[in-house]
């Protein structure tokens, strides 16, 4: 294992009097006998040391009441749709292309001359006829209506569960339209019942992007420290606040897979040096991709949380080896946080002991317990919906992990090197040294070996953990999202929403750190939650407590 | 803002763009969240649940709790019998409802899963425990919208619970259509008001109205009692408002019980609520009190008041056929111009009810029909409107053309407490009457020349 990993002092004996390992017996009790033995693998106290084996991207057991959507939503929704200049267009019934319209935050600022289709839901509204006899000419018609009406640069298109099921065959269509319109079609077969969660949609989505996207473009890129950021989406401008960070610093973003990004920039991404990488989940296919056909290294990176922001920043400094940036970063950092710091501070000394519980998608579950520890809050419980081991037990895992028959037919790509782009970007000895020095390439340490020993790590929670979770252990607040959001709050806890933010942020850099402390401190100071109980409850209840008193003393 | 519309109207016949409808099974979700105790369950893959309840939450601001059969590819391919199965297993032992109420995705319908058989043979090996009910609809998300699948679970609910024995309870089913629970609320304040018996059906007030209280409660006290829904079958009439989301499930209990039925539209504005109204008089052989006479003439007597900003404004009104058929009506009442008509949802009845409450006096208004948002955009770029009634979705139109949006209908993502108001009665009307003036008038503010901007009008 790297040196880099900083692993937790501390355990988590009990929370409110209760032991993870009795939480965790309240959590599988009474459940039925097969439900249980798959969820006592996925309810595991913590060793940051040696994580424990987590059984991960298993399929759902049904009626738990998960929290995990489907390939689609992982592919069109996550991966791709935040490319805000390809035109994409849904093949199925109206409802997938109609709930992944907007609802995720994806930001984007349209240059002139570009074209923004993000406020657009484009689909070809299968009807029955379609299901009966084919969805083939209706999806070939809507692609030609698309291009005559929009001219846009790239189309693509996503399948739902029925088109898989009828054997309508996207990619032919696709292929066929590429040639007759003479621009870039392709197609995802993101069918929502593939893989067990998002994550299919995901690695899906990576191999479409390398296939039809990377590497269309080689004019040369003669910026200085060229970087692409990988699995950044741009939530709430996080993406904006990293870009304006790197700027700051000198670095060059030549793409941002996908938030903000346009068409262009990604088919010229191959420019770059290095690969940062945020979200690890559904971008690390792509790392890996384009480090073997194009020879860029990377790197895992995280700028949630101050000190992780600053520490990703050297790292990334440190690569290039250059004096003149490092400088750069180093007095960047200082001047970020001698403004962050103070505040950061203030906000601390409040909250410092708070204990949070945090259930998001497949990385921020781990990033956002950077945060919360800036601010002294402590991280009892945490989980992902759809990781896989890796991110919970860190990449060295990686070779024990079996593919089981739900996951087995998402599709490896066979990648070789590039015979004439091939380029490695730093010398063996370099690299070498790098890691001598206790840098870690093309590796995630995943998020248990930074949690306390016995937290308790919670994979796909049903709603019947969270309840107990809830009602055992009275976290003073919860990172979630939509589903659980109100759930929790009616149960008197806050719930910090850390997919959409609660329509806020940025949360990502220094800036965005800020505006994480202080919405925090606005949610644990709130003075709603005290005003639960009506005066006459309290009047009442005050009585009832008095009164045997008032009996005795008339007796 | 939405840079691609011309005031052209594109040709299309295959890309449907910015959809004025969802799809079924979120409507199935919505209609057996209103039955007491009840758990909707989506057999399908997962994704679809996750939207459907993420949607409501977000309309509703409130927890909606939902179960999945969680296909795998095998499932898909295979069938989803075991899935189903074991979700029931896991339902009832984990969650333990009352009413698990079924319903199907593109998926599992494309597969041709039996639904009725698998609960059978659930049954049979004592998957479902005694005394508990499970009951079904079909809601194919390549058929129809949302509001077909409101309506499909709604006769579902008939099918499987409804029951005729003969002894009449002497009173009046009332089947709301797609409304929202404050809708529901006053709708029952009203018939209670007018002191007659009813069961209402589904009723999600008290569902997804909760109040603050410290306490979660996966089923709490609102939703129609299985119970109320069996003797339906035995109620003296049925009053169903709305032809899209309420008259199928009222024929339904008119074929099994013989329940006869009145069909009304949603009571939205004076004369839906009036016919509402009368109807439970006729039928309940009551009279309407001082109370309700009241109301309604507060009612004409804000519309009197405030019929010079709205006489001949220009509108556009678009969402969920019934909600759009009831609006019509409504806004011609306040003096307005219906200019686009449009629903996503297919159906020539849509039209059909449209004209028939234009009746030749808007020559010019555009009825539509599988209409989506980026025609209607089109079509205001070409012909302005002043007003757009609709939901959530309008607001990129408003602000691309600068008109107001008044936010009506669903769903309504991007505002708190619309959902404590109602929009249907006497009440809901005021309240829809004042949100349109305040629009009209602050539009007017913000955009009229200096010198006319007036303070008392």
């Amino acid at each position: 294992m790297s040196t880099e990993a900083t692993i937790p002092t501390g355990t988590i004996e009990e929370v409110e009097g209760v032991t993870p390992d009795a939480l965790r017996e309240q959590m599988l009790k009474g459940l039925p006998s097969k439900t249980l033995r798959k969820r006592a693998k996925q309810i595991v106290p913590n060793d940051p040391e040696t994580p424990p084996e987590i059984g991960a991207n298993s399929r759902t057991i049904p009626g738990i009441i998960t929290q995990r959507g489907c390939t689609y939503a992982g592919c069109r929704g996550v991966v791709i749709g935040p490319i805000h200049d390809i035109l994409h267009i849904t093949h199925g019934p109206v409802g997938c292309g109609y709930y992944s319209w907007m609802t995720r935050r994806n930001l984007a600022r349209v240059p002139e001359g570009q074209t923004n289709y993000m406020q657009y839901c484009m689909t070809t509204d299968m009807q029955e006829d379609h299901i009966v006899f084919g969805g083939e000419k209706r999806l070939a018609e809507a692609i030609r209506e698309a291009y005559r009406l929009f001219k846009p640069k790239a189309i693509s298109v996503y399948a739902t569960c029925p088109v898989g099921l009828i054997g309508d065959d996207i990619h032919s269509v696709c292929r066929q339209a590429k040639e007759e319109l003479g621009i870039n079609v392709f197609g995802f077969s993101c069918e929502g019942y593939k893989g067990v969660s998002q994550s299919a949609g995901h690695h899906i989505a990576n191999n479409g992007v390398f296939k039809h996207m990377i590497g269309l473009d080689d004019t040369p890129n003669d910026a200085k420290y060229k970087i692409n950021i990988l699995g950044e989406y741009n939530i709430g401008g996080d993406a904006w606040a990293i870009d304006e960070l790197l700027k700051k610093c000198g670095i060059s973003i030549l793409a941002t897979l996908s938030g903000g990004v346009s068409y262009d920039e990604i088919i010229n991404c191959h420019q770059a040096d290095l690969n940062v990488v945020m979200c690890h989940r559904s971008i690390n296919y792509m790392a890996e991709m384009m480090e073997t056909k194009f020879g860029i290294p990377w790197f895992k990176v995280n700028f949630i949380g101050a000190d992780s922001t600053a520490k990703s920043l050297r790292k990334i400094a440190k690569y290039f080896d250059d004096k003149e940036l490092m400088d750069r970063v180093e007095e960047v950092i200082a001047a970020e946080l001698a403004v962050l710091r103070p505040i950061q501070a203030e906000i601390k000394a409040k909250h410092q002991g708070k204990k949070a519980a945090i259930f998001v998608g497949g990385s921020r579950a781990h990033h956002y317990q950077d945060l919360f520890g800036d601010i002294g809050i402590e991280t009892v419980s945490a989980g992902y919906e759809f990781a896989h081991r890796d991110d919970y037990e860190g990449r060295d895992v990686l070779p024990n992990i079996k593919v089981d028959a739900d996951s087995r037919n998402i599709e490896e790509l066979d990648v070789e090197p590039d015979e004439t782009r091939f380029r490695p970007r730093i010398s063996p000895e370099a690299k070498q040294k790098l890691i001598d020095a206790g840098f870690a390439f093309s590796d995630y340490l995943g998020m248990m070996r930074e949690m306390k020993k016995r937290a308790l790590v919670i994979d796909d929670i049903s709603h019947h953990e969270l309840e107990h979770l809830i009602k055992t252990w009275k976290p003073d607040i919860i990172g979630s999202g939509i589903k659980d959001k109100f759930i929790i709050e009616k149960m008197g806890v806050p719930c910090k929403q850390l997919h959409s933010y609660d329509y806020g942020g940025p949360y990502a850099s220094f800036a965005g750190a800020i505006n994480f402390y202080k919405e925090i401190d606005r949610m644990l100071s709130t003075k709603v939650w005290s005003y639960v109980v009506p005066p006459w409850v309290k009047d009442r209840k005050a009585a009832a407590t008095e009164a045997p008193a008032e009996e005795q003393k008339a007796a | 803002m939405l840079d691609l519309a011309t005031p052209t109207i594109s040709e299309r016949s295959a890309l449907k763009i910015n959809p004025a409808k969802t799809c079924q099974p979120i409507g199935a979700m919505y209609a057996a969240l209103g039955i007491h105790s009840c758990m909707p369950h989506s057999h399908g893959s997962q994704g679809c649940c996750a939207y459907h309840r993420s949607h409501l939450t977000r309309h509703f601001k409130e927890p909606v709790a939902a179960t999945t059969s969680s296909f795998t590819e095998g499932a898909s391919v295979f069938g989803g019998m075991a899935n189903l199965q074991q979700a029931l297993i896991n339902i009832f032992s984990i969650y333990n409802p009352e009413v698990v109420a079924v319903h199907t995705t593109c998926l599992s319908e494309v597969i041709g899963d039996d639904i009725p058989t698998i609960i059978k043979k659930a049954r049979e090996e004592g998957k479902i425990p005694e005394g508990k009910t499970v009951i079904h609809a079909n809601t194919p998300s390549f058929v129809g919208s949302n509001v077909t699948g409101y309506s499909n679970m709604c006769v579902g609910i008939v099918n499987y619970l409804a029951e005729k024995t003969g002894e009449s309870t002497d009173a009046i089913n009332i089947f709301p259509g797609w409304l929202d629970p404050s809708d529901m609320r006053e709708l029952k304040r009203l018939a209670d008001e007018l002191g007659v018996k009813y069961t209402l059906c589904p009723d999600t007030s008290d569902v997804l109205d909760l109040p603050q209280t410290g306490v979660y409660e996966m089923y709490p006290k609102g939703g129609t009692p299985v119970e109320a829904i069996k003797r339906m079958g035995d109620a003296i009439k049925t009053v169903a408002l709305g032809e899209f989301t309420a008259h199928p499930a009222a024929q339904k209990l008119n074929d099994k019980c013989g329940v006869p039925f009145e069909a009304l539209d949603a009571p939205i504005g004076l004369t839906n609520t009036d016919l509402y109204i009368d109807a439970l008089r006729r039928i309940a052989e009551v009279d309407v009190p001082a109370s309700i006479d009241a109301e309604r003439g507060r009612l004409l007597d804000v519309i009197q008041d405030i019929g010079q900003y709205f006489h001949e404004v220009p509108v556009a009104i678009f969402g969920d056929p019934d909600h759009v058929v009831a609006m019509t009506r409504f806004a011609i009442e306040l003096g307005l111009k219906p200019k686009y008509i449009f629903s996503g949802a297919t159906g020539r009845a849509f039209e059909n009810r449209v004209n028939a409450i234009l009746d030749g006096r808007f020559p010019d208004a555009i009825v539509k029909q599988q209409g989506d948002l980026f025609e209607l955009h089109e079509r205001i770029k070409a012909d302005p409107v002043k007003l757009i009634l609709g939901n959530t979705y309008g607001k990129h139109i408003g602000r691309a053309e600068n008109i107001p949006l008044v936010r009506f209908g669903f769903p309504i993502l991007d505002r708190v407490g619309h959902r404590l108001f109602p929009t249907v009665g006497y009440r809901g009307a005021m309240h829809l009457v004042e949100k349109i003036s305040d629009a009209l008038l602050d539009q007017r503010d913000r955009t009229c020349p200096e010198e006319w901007f007036e303070l008392v009008q």
